[in-house]
């Protein structure tokens, strides 16, 4: 039961911070990022070639996946996402680009990553090993550590900082923030760009246990895409609460439901299913978002 | 019924000529017998792009296609090896499944709208591969194999269809079911867009409360439009495991969802044909640049990406700019 509960709060945590950069995205440009699991993807193949390949310290590599996924956002946003935005006389139209960004992005990871599986050496040996009650790999508990810790600064940062009041009023109503004086166009491009980062980062602190590789991108996507439902889609408090959920579902049906078979999906999708029938705005969403 | 002037008469006239003589000429003038395949890819994915183009048109963003053509794959496979009943009667009873199956789902998710839509059929398309995975029925990661190839129909001695195991040619007698099978699914789309459904789904399009405060059912509508549109999904995708004579979990899968949404916003969501064009031009696309080896993909997107930047309204926007239903 600990072993199922600690592994709960190790997926919830990295979930969480998926979901979290896909909501902001949504919530501040009503964009569906179809290409953040090829953002994760990309975040854990830097931290991979300057942690694992070119020998630099752990952190550097982190480092490094923010900041590149993060000018990436920013450049996707300005010259991708706000023309079709502007010109398209539809808003889902955005969703054909976010496809498409999706497909390139496997692309360009196929050519230079290729498709093989990726690993990096630990960066702690080691395993905590509680009377065998409960098991966990020391890095286990640190990347678990660091996830925590990367959300609580995210909130405080969206609490406190100008720049979370401004994303903040701008997810609220985007032409009353305006009217406010807020730089719709910048506060946008920041939005995308910090939820790219968020995508990048999740991706550096996973290489060191799962690794990386191709694959990995569409079913993420898929995940955090659940976990925004359950949430609700657009709201910082959902898209954690959803992230925590998914993992301990995840967590007890790996361990009670692995004798029947790959059937803990199944029963995840029908439950969601269920629940978005009486409350289809998710936990904490706004009615039709 | 049908009003149409000389000009859409003649564009109806070239265009049967050139699906049924003009590209079995060509291709027998050609001798590049492959084609028929690629056109018939085409010929089916245009009809289950037609399904989704139906639930755009009452608002909602389908990416759960793949699912029902997965469905329907499923249901006419299992019938015909199992069963051993004609593909021609499994045929709609496929269909049916899939639309049966679409009522279940769609009277919970429909309710969902926008993103949420989109996001829950995505899902829904990525649990379906993961039943057909779990099922006994459905013989796991092994799938069905070895389908035969469709029988023989006929009424009263008289032979319809002739048997295709017999012919020495049966891709070209697939082009021909499906070509059959695409006109059909068109006229019933663009039937039902000019009928009166077809009104009250675009009240529905532009304001659902609305609608439903002058006296439409939107809650019967959109359940019967989700049906019809994975009829259309379990149609083709029971085509396709006929010519593929096998069936896996991953026949469907999320990126052909995603393509079958791709295909109606490349063509355009205001017109009828929009879905059947994007999804030439996708597949199309897709084909040509595979003689660019590993860059194909790469290409391919950025193509995407660009049409995207040029025409965000979709390939048809570009000729008929005043006609059509643009609404928003």
């Amino acid at each position: 039961m600990e072993q199922i509960l600690a592994n709960g709060v190790y997926l919830g945590a990295q979930y969480a911070m998926i979901a979290l950069g896909l909501t902001l995205i949504f919530a501040l440009m009503n964009v569906l990022n179809f290409a953040h699991g090829q953002m994760y993807v990309l975040g854990g193949f830097v931290t991979y070639t300057f942690y694992g390949q070119l020998g630099f310290p752990f952190v550097s590599g982190l480092v490094m996946s923010c900041v590149t996924l993060f000018i990436l956002g920013a450049l996707i946003e300005r010259f991708l996402f706000a023309p079709v935005i502007k010109r398209s006389s539809r808003e889902e139209s955005t969703m054909l680009l976010a496809a498409g960004l999706a497909f390139f992005f496997d692309a360009v990871i196929l050519l230079v990553f290729g498709e093989k599986q990726r690993g990096v050496p630990k960066i702690v040996n080691g395993v905590f090993n509680w009377d065998f009650r409960l098991i966990m790999p020391y890095d286990r508990i640190l990347i678990c550590v660091l996830a925590i810790l990367s959300i609580a600064s995210f909130i405080l940062f969206m609490q406190y900082s100008k720049t979370g009041r401004a994303l903040r009023a701008l997810a609220q109503d985007r032409t009353a923030a305006q009217l406010m004086g807020v730089n719709v166009d910048r506060y946008s491009m920041i939005g995308f760009a910090l939820g790219a980062m968020l995508a990048g980062l999740v991706g550096g602190l996973l290489v060191t246990i799962t690794g990386v590789n191709l694959g990995m991108g569409g079913p993420t996507s898929i995940k955090a895409f659940m976990m925004v439902m359950i949430g609700g889609a657009g709201v910082i408090s959902g898209a954690i609460w959803g992230g925590i959920i998914l993992g301990f579902m995840e967590a007890f049906g790996l361990a009670y439901l692995a004798q029947y078979g790959d059937i803990t999906y199944l029963l995840i999708f029908v439950s969601l299913m269920i629940f978005l029938a009486i409350r289809p705005q998710g936990l904490m969403g706004k009615p039709w978002g | 019924m049908l009003k149409l002037s000389a000009i859409q008469w003649t564009g109806l006239a070239v265009f049967f000529l050139a699906i049924f003589v003009g590209v079995p000429m060509m291709i027998a003038a050609t001798g590049r017998t492959d084609l028929f395949f690629t056109l018939t890819s085409v010929g089916l994915l245009a009809i289950a792009s037609a399904g989704v183009w139906l639930t755009f048109y009452i608002g909602r963003i389908n990416i759960g296609q793949g699912a029902f053509a997965l469905l329907g794959a499923y249901v006419s496979a299992i019938l015909v090896t199992k069963a051993g009943m004609s593909f021609w009667l499994s045929l709609p009873l496929a269909g049916l499944f899939a639309a049966f199956v679409a009522v279940l789902i769609g009277l919970p998710i429909l309710r969902l709208r926008g993103v949420y839509f989109a996001m829950i059929t995505l899902v829904l398309t990525q649990v379906f591969t993961l039943t057909a995975l779990a099922l006994p029925i459905t013989n796991g990661a092994k799938g069905i194999t070895s389908i035969p190839l469709p029988g023989e129909l006929s009424i009263l001695g008289i032979t319809l269809i002739p048997d295709f195991s017999t012919l020495e040619n049966p891709r070209q007698a697939f082009y021909f079911t499906t070509a059959v099978l695409m006109v059909l699914t068109y006229a019933a789309l663009y039937r039902i867009v000019n009928s009166r459904l077809g009104h009250l789904c675009r009240s529905m399009q532009q304001n659902e409360e609305l609608a439903s405060s002058i006296g439409v059912n939107i809650s019967y509508i959109r359940v019967l439009i989700f049906a019809i549109s994975s009829f259309f999904g379990g149609i083709g995708g029971a085509v396709f495991g006929s010519i593929a004579q096998s069936v896996y979990p991953s026949s469907f899968q999320v990126a052909d969802s995603v393509n079958f949404m791709l295909n109606c916003f490349l063509g355009g969501l205001g017109y009828v044909f929009g879905p059947m064009l994007g999804t030439l031009v996708l597949y199309f696309g897709w084909d040509l640049l595979f003689e660019l080896g590993k860059y194909q993909m790469l290409i391919y997107s950025s193509l995407l990406i660009f049409l995207m930047l040029v025409l965000p309204n979709g390939l048809l926007s570009l000729r008929l700019p005043k006609k059509g239903g643009q609404d928003k």
